[in-house]
């Protein structure tokens, strides 16, 4: 220990700092503490409890989350998952009501077929016509899986599921919801996936830099495909949740969901421009989020002034380090032109 | 090297006009099919309304296009539209007897800045476009809600200049097409024919091309937000007086409409090419589909899963097109 | 590398555990809040009803929290309604968004001894002890059809514009005008379409359009919702149809005043006063706290300036109970002028 830090004069101390501390994961779990000490001042209501329960509103469209987050690591955007978890939902209930004692659990099924297919038919279209911008492929299907929705349920709801499906969102084992214990479970697959399998470094290299990723022997399209699917799937466990937690359905379920998704994968560091950031940096996000969002509602803030805190809080964060970047450069070559200009004279 | 960039040049521009007149065809089969279900489609009163509830998406289209000529994208488009719509509306409704130009000039102004602070996240802070105009939309829904102190405009709350901005007929034409239709020339001429147009494409095409080159990226960025925020702000005043309503509510959800019109019109979302034309026609069909499903007496559960199909099948359409007129273009070159 | 995520993982127990110590405390009490949770914020019609509801909470020395969310979901009321029985709060009047999706969440609070009623828009019987109902659902099927029936001279073609397909409130109305229309009374007048303008301005406008094209008949234009008439009677007045298309429905006064004038699109629509529907839910939250009354039909307790109220088997037949208002109120060019500024 003493040896290293002999070793290494301020250059190193400033690349420990940039290397742990100014790491966007560390600022962000900041920002999470800030949030927890600051709800606990402001709200007496603000216990353990309370926050555990709390979860069960903002982890259903979580589980989306993740493979979002691998859609924004390629450099890419899927629009369509609030209107994938509306059709899959929206099956699962006209499949258990379709009379003949349908089993829940084939409904669960269908209901999670449904949404894998409409992953699977955005990664279909993508690769077959890869010119196609991601953005405006999933705008469209949006429109089409919710517009199926409609056709199917019309002015309907669907819903008297047996109780026992009431568990997913809102049973609990112990003090802990469930939803919770499926949100971790989820979080540490997906962080292999992404950190240590071949895939997730597959993910990387795609982001960082398609074209090369080709010629060195990645199947780009495969890649790409799996991840939609992935999307489509993960959003049939979201509608299973949220199926559950309104023990009904309507084709108008889950409506801007797409939008809560997005901005927690990108508060969690990883940039839209694809390569880069981390998935623990989205998780801690979405408890930054969530708990912001209940901690203000406990006292009752208006919806109004919250949405214009949540809007900030997004671009804030975002910005900082890049305005911390910017001054330190301009320091750089401010620096860098004294000494030019002294070794001048 | 001129030369050869000439042929480039040339050789994009058919494209796009190709698929211009893909578009065209695809347009004019839908309407003849449209006819054919509802002979009430092709009258002069049906066009009129249809191309009057175009207007807004189409001006917004224009300035969106810019944006994503930039490599950028505007969520925040609907929310800075509610937001000076409802700064309009209030004035209006607090000084019935102030002149109209000025309840526009707020809106527009209100609309300016708004997108001028987008485009400062943007250019200078270093925020990417979604998340930027993502978090924005936010604040500007925010706080079009905390100005109107939960309440309405109504109409009898504002004077008739502010209602006839958008009823009035010029050579019996209304004055929204007309309002739209000088957006859209100026907008044509500003990226064709001026220094500063062209550098909105530059920056687009080759960020750090331009870059070295000497065009201050930063600065066209905050200008095409800036616009982008105009033109919002210009629809804004369009929609309330349209609607004679300004709601808290207003134009949610509208930011995927206009890019869809940009998109179907040919604007790459990836960057650097989009043209007015191309745009018109992205705008017009959308117009068209929008117009036409309640006249086919299509259910109402139907419609937007149709929509949605209608849009995708243009979209492939569009790119079999280009994929043809590139293969074709690489025959000739063998030769 | 590790090391530090150990360290990390510390860290953030830690962190947790401290803010959660620093947080305990706090309850015991029977509290006096009683919270409104409204549809949708930024609306006027909501804003109103809210004021009746403060209004009724301070007669009775209550505390009362109004909760807009800031979309019209059923999912932004769960997170809401999960932050009221955080708060321990004593009662829960709610404006549902969804009639069954709120289930499970209310079932939660009033397990946790949370007494819940809704008003406006119901939720279902399971669900709710009582429900404020601002209007009798037949009464407003058969005044509308009756209004269209006046309007078209007694025979013709008329058409319904709707908020969502999906709205309950409007559907169920919807629902009684046809029933009302199989009266062989009304049987020249036709039904030609149910459009639905989603609330939403341009859709509103376009969908009139729409029926104005389709239908060149048409004589009258009912539309139950506040966005959808004053979008109606707009395109009617710009259209210069003021003589041969009616509009008429249930829109706001301040909306409407524009067009109920002499030689206007609408010459007379229904509401209902939001302010005494909010107003009457305070007092019935009260009155189920205080357990004076328990949402079962007969029961009697006092509502402020309204009198006595009486708990009667739910109009809407889904075999909950409710308290009836009373029947939806007519306003025409007579008495437009004074409730126009009023909301």
């Amino acid at each position: 220990m003493n040896k290293i830090a002999a070793k290494l004069p301020s250059a190193g101390q400033d690349s420990f700092v940039r290397k742990y501390l100014m790491r966007w994961e560390a600022i962000l779990f900041l920002i999470l503490i800030i949030v927890n000490v600051f709800n606990a001042i402001i709200s007496p209501y603000y216990n353990f409890t309370g926050i555990l329960g709390a979860t069960r509103d903002f982890m259903d469209k979580t589980f989306i989350v993740f493979p979002m987050a691998m859609v924004i690591l390629i450099g890419e955007i899927d629009i369509s998952v609030a209107a994938t978890v509306a059709l899959s939902s929206v099956m699962m209930g006209v499949t258990y009501n379709a009379g003949n004692g349908v089993p829940m659990v084939v409904a669960i099924l269908i209901g999670i077929g449904t949404a894998t297919l409409c992953g699977f038919i955005n990664g279909l279209v993508l690769t077959k016509f890869k010119e196609l911008s991601p953005m405006i492929v999933t705008l469209a299907t949006q429109t089409m899986y919710r517009g199926l929705a409609y056709v199917i349920l019309e002015d309907q709801a669907a819903g008297s599921f047996p109780g026992w499906f009431q568990y997913f969102g809102w049973g609990s084992i112990g003090p802990v919801p469930f939803i919770l214990i499926c949100f971790v479970v989820c979080a540490v697959i997906f962080t292999l996936i992404i950190n240590k399998t071949k895939f997730g470094r597959r993910i990387y290299a795609i982001g960082n830099n398609r074209e090369a990723s080709r010629f060195s022997g990645i199947k780009v399209e495969k890649t790409r495909l799996i991840i939609y699917t992935l999307v489509g799937f993960m959003a049939g466990i979201t509608a299973i949740f949220l199926t559950s937690r309104m023990s009904s359905t309507r084709p108008n379920i889950a409506l801007m969901y797409e939008l809560d998704i997005i901005s927690m994968v990108v508060l969690g560091g990883i940039s839209t421009s694809g390569g880069k950031g981390r998935i623990s940096g989205a998780i801690i996000s979405i408890f930054i989020v969530g708990l912001l969002k209940y901690g203000l509602g406990l006292v009752n803030i208006s919806s109004q002034v919250l949405m214009i805190i949540i809007g900030l809080l997004l671009v804030i964060s975002v910005m900082t380090p890049n305005v911390a970047g910017k001054f330190k450069e301009a320091r750089r070559q401010r620096m860098l032109h004294d000494k030019l200009s002294i070794q001048q004279k | 090297m001129t030369a050869k960039q000439d042929k480039s040049i040339v050789r994009s521009l058919s494209v796009a006009r190709l698929r211009d007149i893909g578009l065209v065809l695809f347009i004019v089969i839908l309407s003849i099919f449209i006819q054919f279900r509802n002979s009430q489609f092709l009258t002069i009163s049906n066009l009129n309304n249809m191309l009057i509830n175009a207007c807004i998406m189409g001006i917004l289209a224009v300035g969106m296009m810019m944006v994503i000529i930039t490599g950028g994208i505007d969520l925040s488009i609907g929310s800075t539209l509610a937001l000076s719509g409802m700064s309009a509306g209030l004035f209006v409704r607090d000084n019935p007897d102030a002149p109209v130009i000025i309840a526009v000039l707020i809106g527009i102004a209100v609309g300016m800045a708004a997108g001028f602070v987008n485009g400062l996240l943007v250019g200078k802070g270093g925020v990417l476009p979604l998340i930027a105009t993502l978090g924005m939309m936010n604040v500007y829904r925010g706080l079009t809600y905390i100005i109107a102190g939960g309440a309405w405009v109504s109409a009898h709350q504002m004077n008739d200049g502010f209602k006839a901005i958008s009823f009035y007929n010029i050579l019996g034409i209304n004055s929204m097409i007309w309002i739209a239709a000088i957006v859209f020339l100026i907008a044509y001429f500003f990226l064709n024919y001026t220094r500063t147009g062209r550098r909105v494409y530059a920056v687009g095409s080759n960020y750090e091309a331009s870059q070295i080159s000497g065009t201050n990226v930063d600065n066209i960025q905050i200008l095409v937000y800036t616009i982008m925020g105009g033109v919002s702000g210009l629809s804004g005043i369009l929609w309330v007086s349209r609607f004679a309503s300004a709601q808290g509510d207003t134009a949610q959800g509208f930011e995927m409409n206009v890019i869809a019109a940009c998109v179907l019109g040919g604007v790459s979302i990836t960057g650097g090419s989009g043209k007015v034309p191309g745009v018109a026609l992205g705008t017009l069909l959308l117009g068209i589909l929008r117009n036409s499903l309640p006249l086919l007496k299509v259910s109402p559960f139907w419609q937007d899963a149709i929509y949605g199909v209608i849009i995708m099948i243009a979209i492939i359409v569009n790119v079999m097109v280009k994929r043809t007129v590139d293969k074709r273009n690489l025959q000739r070159r063998h030769i | 590398m590790k090391n530090l995520k150990r360290v990390l993982a510390i860290v953030m127990v830690t962190a947790l555990s401290l803010s959660i110590l620093a947080a305990c405390g706090g309850g015991g009490k029977k509290s006096n809040d009683y919270a409104l949770l409204s549809k949708s914020t930024g609306n006027p019609y909501m804003e109103k009803q809210a004021e009746g509801f403060k209004e009724a909470v301070a007669e009775f020395e209550g505390n009362a929290i109004v909760k807009f969310p800031a979309n019209p979901t059923a999912e932004d009321q769960i997170a809401m309604i999960t932050e009221l029985v955080s708060q321990g709060v004593a009662g829960i009047a709610v404006a549902a968004n969804d009639y069954d999706a709120l289930e499970p969440a209310l079932k939660e609070a009033t397990k946790k001894g949370v007494k819940v009623i809704s008003l406006d828009s119901s939720v279902n019987p399971a669900s709710r002890l009582t429900h404020v109902n601002q209007a009798d659902p037949v009464a407003i099927g058969v005044s509308l059809v009756e209004a269209a029936f006046d309007l078209t001279g007694g025979s013709g073609q008329f058409a319904i514009l709707s908020a969502t397909s999906t709205a309950s409130n409007q559907n169920t109305w919807i629902e009684n005008m046809k029933k009302t229309l199989e009266d062989p009374k009304y049987a020249d007048l036709e039904l030609v379409k149910v459009a639905y303008g989603d609330d939403l301005r341009d859709k509103s406008v376009s969908e009139t359009e729409a029926l104005l094209q389709t239908y060149p008949d048409l004589k009258c234009i009912v539309a139950p919702t506040t966005v959808g008439i004053a979008a109606a009677a707009k395109v009617i007045t710009d259209n210069g149809l003021v003589d041969t298309i009616a509009v008429t429905g249930l829109g706001l006064p301040s909306e409407m005043a524009e067009y109920m004038v002499e030689g206007g699109a609408c010459p007379y629509m229904f509401l209902w006063n939001p302010i005494d529907v909010g107003y009457l839910a305070g007092h019935t939250l009260k009155a189920m706290v205080d357990e004076k009354a328990t949402g079962k039909v007969g029961d009697k307790f006092e509502a402020g300036r309204l009198g006595s109220m009486e708990v009667v088997d739910a109009t809407s037949g889904d075999g909950g109970t409710e308290v009836l208002l009373g029947d939806p109120f007519k306003f025409d060019l007579d008495n437009i002028g004074e409730w126009k500024s009023v909301y």
